[in-house]
């Protein structure tokens, strides 16, 4: 049975017989280089994994005083190819790939003549678990990152990672780098950190890493270095694994297999030999590739590299006109962190203007605040801090905008007073100053209506906290010109954001689907649903929070406020909850340390038709469907790939379900509700 | 304000191996190799702060790219010492080197600063000689110099033209000479202790590790003989009786010998005086003759005084004519007892400190000897002397 996938970029392991000071004999150097440079890392395919087994064969050939594998400059390897995944035919394929890995690796394990990983840059998946085969790990100071990702994407750390990390480094650090920091936005780490862990037998700096790590090793060799190792405490095993449990379950309740998977995995490294270890991991796998939740994976980790960085419909780049002085019409916090990201991402003159002076100076007194607590947390140096202070001010004349280049508002949500507010404007600056607004509901074609030049209005719109997510929508209205939609983009990548490009349609993607969502919960409250029967009714699905909890961040009177407008626009889609004005009039949190609050809930007017959970989960899937249909058919994004993309990058929807569109297309509620797919079988699913 | 001029002493120096041009090095950044030399000197002397460090001058022939940016300050940066330490980029073309030791002595000597990097790079495969030089035209419309000046095989070509007696089978004895005495070090183990390993990469075989010179070759007079003599028709200087084209790099540690005693830094040579002097540039080689005598004069020694010689093999017929000169024989055991740039190689700027380096073991094995000296010829005629004192000397006080 051949596993080589056509179009793999092979990474060869290229042997070397180093002879290094102080031996008697050379030792066998291999180093991994898949012949492009850092931008495109090394990776294991079958074809890599063969000339690594090559490379050891040779290796051993010429009975070296010590083995040691590293990487090309950058990168040591980023794991397992994964692009050759769903084009395996079946389970026994993907099997073959486990045991393949486990094979070539464990030559390095097994080896009577010392082994070792130079880690010289980047490690992850089957990257750092090669490494983690070797008997003696180094580690540069300067390698970008390591992890064992492979949870996030709906895979485990099957060659051997774990059942090694958790023998080398003890169950709760392992638990940390398999399952936690996957599931927490993919946390990588700093080498530092995996040193102190016990990843490395020893850290040394970039500048000289290759010939001081041959040099240790010639020590461990001779008997001069000893390498000690604190010894892992196997009674907390169960313990910490328990904990982890209660953690899954509380957070994803049963949505994520491969995290289960790798629970059970890390549970079985306790006692079993390594060989019933890897022959478990070799399951794991093979049941993980052939499922869903890793398709979607796939899906989601394809439109978050490669569609998120290329956005469907956005102009020619061409047309964009630099942008040297940005101008923020508010000085409140959302404005004000608007201020801040400007300053901070695009390095040029930012000035926010307010009605008073007292609230110009709290703006820009906010900006120099977190300014300073990021000096003094250490993510910022002086230098920049001095910078970012020069460029960062503010006026109660609005005249300030004349040479603004852009200028954003972030004014009340109200329609009349953004339109006076770019009538008054459009007197002061240049007339191909772009007009960017930071409206979550309102139409950015009405907003520019009255303008002279309302082709230079584009909507452009954040998530909060506007430093950390990482989605923008940039709307285009009606008479939205390319050059303006061009700057907009050429902006929204300078501010590192992820820009997806949306029709001026009321709440545009992520706040209508949101709020659809959201409306047949409360539709099932008002109907009578226990609130905490309505509140948990997702929870299969695994989201990243509960509806009350998202309702709670996204502030009850600001969703009442985006449901007006969309009742407005679909009142027969969008209802209007009193019970949802009764919680924004209370002004009281709706959740308490994770709790309904009681005293919200007896605000609540209610009928006496409860619905069970899965009624509750069904409605609102259907909705989702039903929405997101009319969204494409009224082209407020390109693809359905769009709306995931919003979905996953603004709201944190999970990679499992590939945002959404895959999980509702899989689970059949697509095709009940709407009549077919959105996505073509195979795209993010088995076929 | 009264001052006192204070003793200098050459502490530690170490040198990457020395590449041929186009070989193991093809694919190494040449600040990169003195970075390592940089790193490795600190390593070799933990008693030294890196703080104390107030001066870094690195020499390089062809300042550009690699070896440009002011590759005395970026390579001290890029080396981790503190930011606090300054730098500099010097050229004196082969007595690059030579001539950052004597300019961080001098201002050690006046007390500017107490502890101070010099050392030299060139990276001939990434910079060939030559590149990008613009000469002035009034060199040839005034017949300012020869042009033939500016070529150094062929100003040892015009050397051989004034000391006839010097024969190509002279030279080429030497030359074979100088191969046998570095094989003979090596195997003896006395050069390794300079060398800093240095990791090297290619496409086809990966990473690995550059330990020993890449240019000593084994050779024959028979073999010799046979080479051609590419700067002159029917000429005498041979790609086997001259340095070839070299990468390589290296470092030193001059520290005042006052802050050398507080800080317990070993003390291997004590500067006795320097010289350099110009020559007619048609015949550079020569120039180490004048600015021995110079040295020697400021110094108050004769040359019966020197017990050690290090002279840089830019041409074999160039260290004849200097042996001539001051009466010394060929094969005298005190000059270049390891052999010579002819085998090991001379990356232009980079090969005084090797010179010293060198020289510093030498002191430490011959406990007899009180001064020796080190000496190259220059580009643009010119010569370099640095006469050392032997702070191992057993023959009674200084």
């Amino acid at each position: 049975m051949s596993l080589a996938a056509p179009n793999e970029v092979v990474t060869k392991a290229l042997l070397r017989q180093v002879n290094v000071p102080g031996l008697d004999r050379p030792a066998a150097l291999i180093t991994l280089d898949n012949g492009l440079d850092h931008t495109k890392p090394n990776t294991f395919g079958p074809g890599g994994l063969t000339s690594l087994d090559e490379a050891i064969t040779a290796a051993l050939a010429a009975n070296p005083a010590f083995i040691a594998v590293t990487g090309k400059p950058y990168i040591f390897c980023v794991g397992a190819d994964i692009t050759g995944l769903p084009l395996l035919a079946d389970r026994e394929q993907a099997l073959e790939i486990g045991r393949l890995g486990h094979r070539v690796f464990a030559r390095l394990k097994d080896s009577a003549i010392p082994t070792f990983a130079f880690v010289n840059g980047a490690a992850m998946g089957g990257g750092l678990e090669l490494a983690l085969h070797c008997h003696y790990r180094t580690l540069s100071a300067g390698a970008a990152a390591l992890a064992l990702p492979e949870v996030s994407l709906g895979l485990v750390p099957g060659w051997g990672g774990t059942q090694l990390l958790p023998n080398l480094i003890g169950i709760p650090a392992a638990t940390q780098v398999i399952l936690q920091n996957p599931l927490m936005q993919n946390k990588m780490l700093k080498p530092k950190q995996a040193a102190e862990m016990g990843i490395a037998d020893v850290l040394l700096e970039p500048a000289d890493f290759l010939e001081r790590s041959l040099e240790w090793a010639a020590g461990v060799v001779r008997g001069e270095v000893t390498v000690t190792r604190p010894e892992v405490d196997r009674d907390m095993w169960a313990g910490v694994l328990y904990f982890a449990r209660q953690t899954l379950d509380q957070r994803l309740h049963g949505a994520v297999p491969a995290a289960y998977q790798a629970l059970d995995l890390l549970e079985t490294a306790k006692d079993a030999d390594f060989a019933a270890g890897t022959a478990a991991e070799d399951d794991a796998l093979a049941d993980l590739v052939f499922s869903e939740e890793l398709r979607s994976g796939l899906y989601a980790f394809d439109l978050v590299q490669r569609r998120a960085k290329r956005p469907a419909g956005a102009p020619d780049k061409g047309l964009a006109r630099p942008v040297t002085k940005v101008g923020i019409v508010g000085a409140g916090l959302m404005a004000s962190q608007l201020a801040l990201l400007f300053a901070r991402r695009l390095q040029v003159p930012v000035v926010m203007t307010d009605l008073d002076q007292s609230r110009v100076d709290k703006g820009v007194g906010y900006v120099h605040t977190q300014i300073e607590k990021a000096v003094t947390r250490g993510r910022m140096d002086k230098g920049t801090a001095a910078k970012l202070y020069g460029l960062v001010s503010g006026s109660v004349d609005k005249s300030v905008f004349a040479d603004c280049d852009f200028v954003i508002e972030a004014v009340f949500e109200d329609l009349s007073v953004k339109k006076q507010v770019w009538a008054e404007l459009e007197k002061i600056v240049k007339p191909e100053a772009v007009l960017a607004t930071n409206t979550s509901s309102l139409s950015v074609t009405a907003m520019a209506e009255d303008l002279e030049h309302p082709e230079r209005v584009v909507g452009f719109h954040f998530f909060n906290p506007v430093a950390m997510m990482p989605l923008l929508e940039i709307v285009r209205g009606e008479r939205t010109d390319d050059a303006t939609l061009a700057t907009a983009f050429a902006v929204g990548k300078q501010l590192k954001k992820s820009s997806v490009l949306v029709k001026d349609a009321p709440a545009f993607v992520v706040n209508r689907l949101l709020t659809r969502f959201l409306g047949t919960v409360f539709a099932a409250v008002d109907q009578g649903t226990p609130l905490d029967v309505a509140d948990s009714a997702l929870d299969p699905l695994g989201l990243p929070m509960r509806p009350l909890a998202l309702l709670q961040l996204v502030g009850p009177a600001v969703a009442y406020h985006v449901g007006g407008t969309l009742h407005a626009a679909f009142p027969d889609r969008f209802g209007v909850s009193e019970n949802l004005k009764r919680i924004a009039d209370s002004g009281q949190p709706i959740v308490v340390d994770d709790q309904v609050n009681e005293e919200v809930a007896k605000l609540l007017v209610v009928g006496d038709q409860p619905l069970t959970a899965e009624q509750v989960r069904q409605n609102a899937l259907d909705a989702l469907a039903q929405e997101i249909r009319l969204m494409l058919d009224e082209g407020v994004v390109a693809e359905a790939q769009d709306i995931d993309l919003c979905l996953i990058l603004g709201a944190g929807w999970p990679f499992h379900l590939g945002g959404v569109t895959p999980y509702l297309d899989r689970t059949g509620t697509s095709e009940q509700v709407t009549g077919r797919r959105f996505l073509p079988r195979g795209v993010a699913s088995l076929r | 304000m009264p001052r006192e001029v204070r003793d200098v002493v050459f502490v530690d120096g170490v040198r990457t191996p020395f590449g041929k041009a186009g070989g193991m090095y093809a694919n190494t950044r040449a600040d990169d190799l003195v970075i390592r030399c940089i790193r490795e000197l600190m390593r070799r002397n933990p008693q030294l702060p890196p703080e104390r460090v107030e001066e870094v001058a690195i020499a390089a022939t062809t300042q550009i790219g690699d070896q440009g940016l002011t590759i005395g300050r970026t390579a001290a940066l890029l080396a981790g010492l503190p930011k606090t330490v300054p730098g500099f980029a010097i050229d004196r073309m082969c007595a690059g080197a030579m001539t950052a030791v004597t300019t961080v002595a001098s201002g050690i000597a006046v007390g500017a600063y107490d502890v101070a990097i010099a050392g030299g790079v060139e990276h001939m495969g990434r910079h060939p000689m030559g590149e990008g030089v613009d000469p002035n035209p009034r060199i040839i419309a005034e017949k300012l110099v020869d042009p033939s000046a500016l070529v150094m095989g062929a100003t040892a070509e015009n050397l051989h033209d004034r000391v006839p007696h010097i024969t190509k089978e002279r030279t080429d004895a030497f030359a074979l000479a100088s191969q046998q005495k570095t094989a003979k070090a090596y195997a003896n183990g006395k050069l390794q202790g300079d060398l800093v390993s240095v990791a090297i990469r290619d496409e086809e075989n990966g990473w690995g590790l550059a330990t020993v010179d890449e240019a000593p070759r084994d050779t024959s007079m028979e073999k010799l003989a046979t080479l051609k003599t590419p700067f002159r028709p029917h000429g005498k200087v041979t790609a086997g009786n001259a340095a070839g084209l070299n990468d390589g790099a290296t470092a030193a540690l001059l520290v005042a010998e006052e802050t050398a005693r507080e800080l317990g830094l070993p003390v291997a040579m004590r500067l006795v005086s320097y010289g350099f002097v110009g020559v007619e540039p048609e015949v550079m080689g020569v120039g180490p003759i004048p600015s021995t005598e110079k040295a020697l004069r400021i110094a108050g020694l004769s040359i019966d005084d020197i017990g050690l010689f290090e002279l840089n093999e830019a041409f074999a017929v160039q260290v004849l004519a200097f042996l001539d000169h001051f009466g010394i024989a060929d094969d005298d055991p005190r000059v270049n007892p390891w052999g010579g740039a002819i085998a090991i190689g001379h990356p232009l700027a980079s090969s005084g400190v090797r010179l010293m380096t060198q020289l510093a073991r030498q002191f430490a094995e011959h406990p007899e000897v009180r001064y020796g000296l080190t000496a190259m010829c220059i580009g643009i005629g010119m010569g370099g002397t640095v006469i050392w004192e032997n702070p191992n000397w057993e023959g009674g006080d200084k």
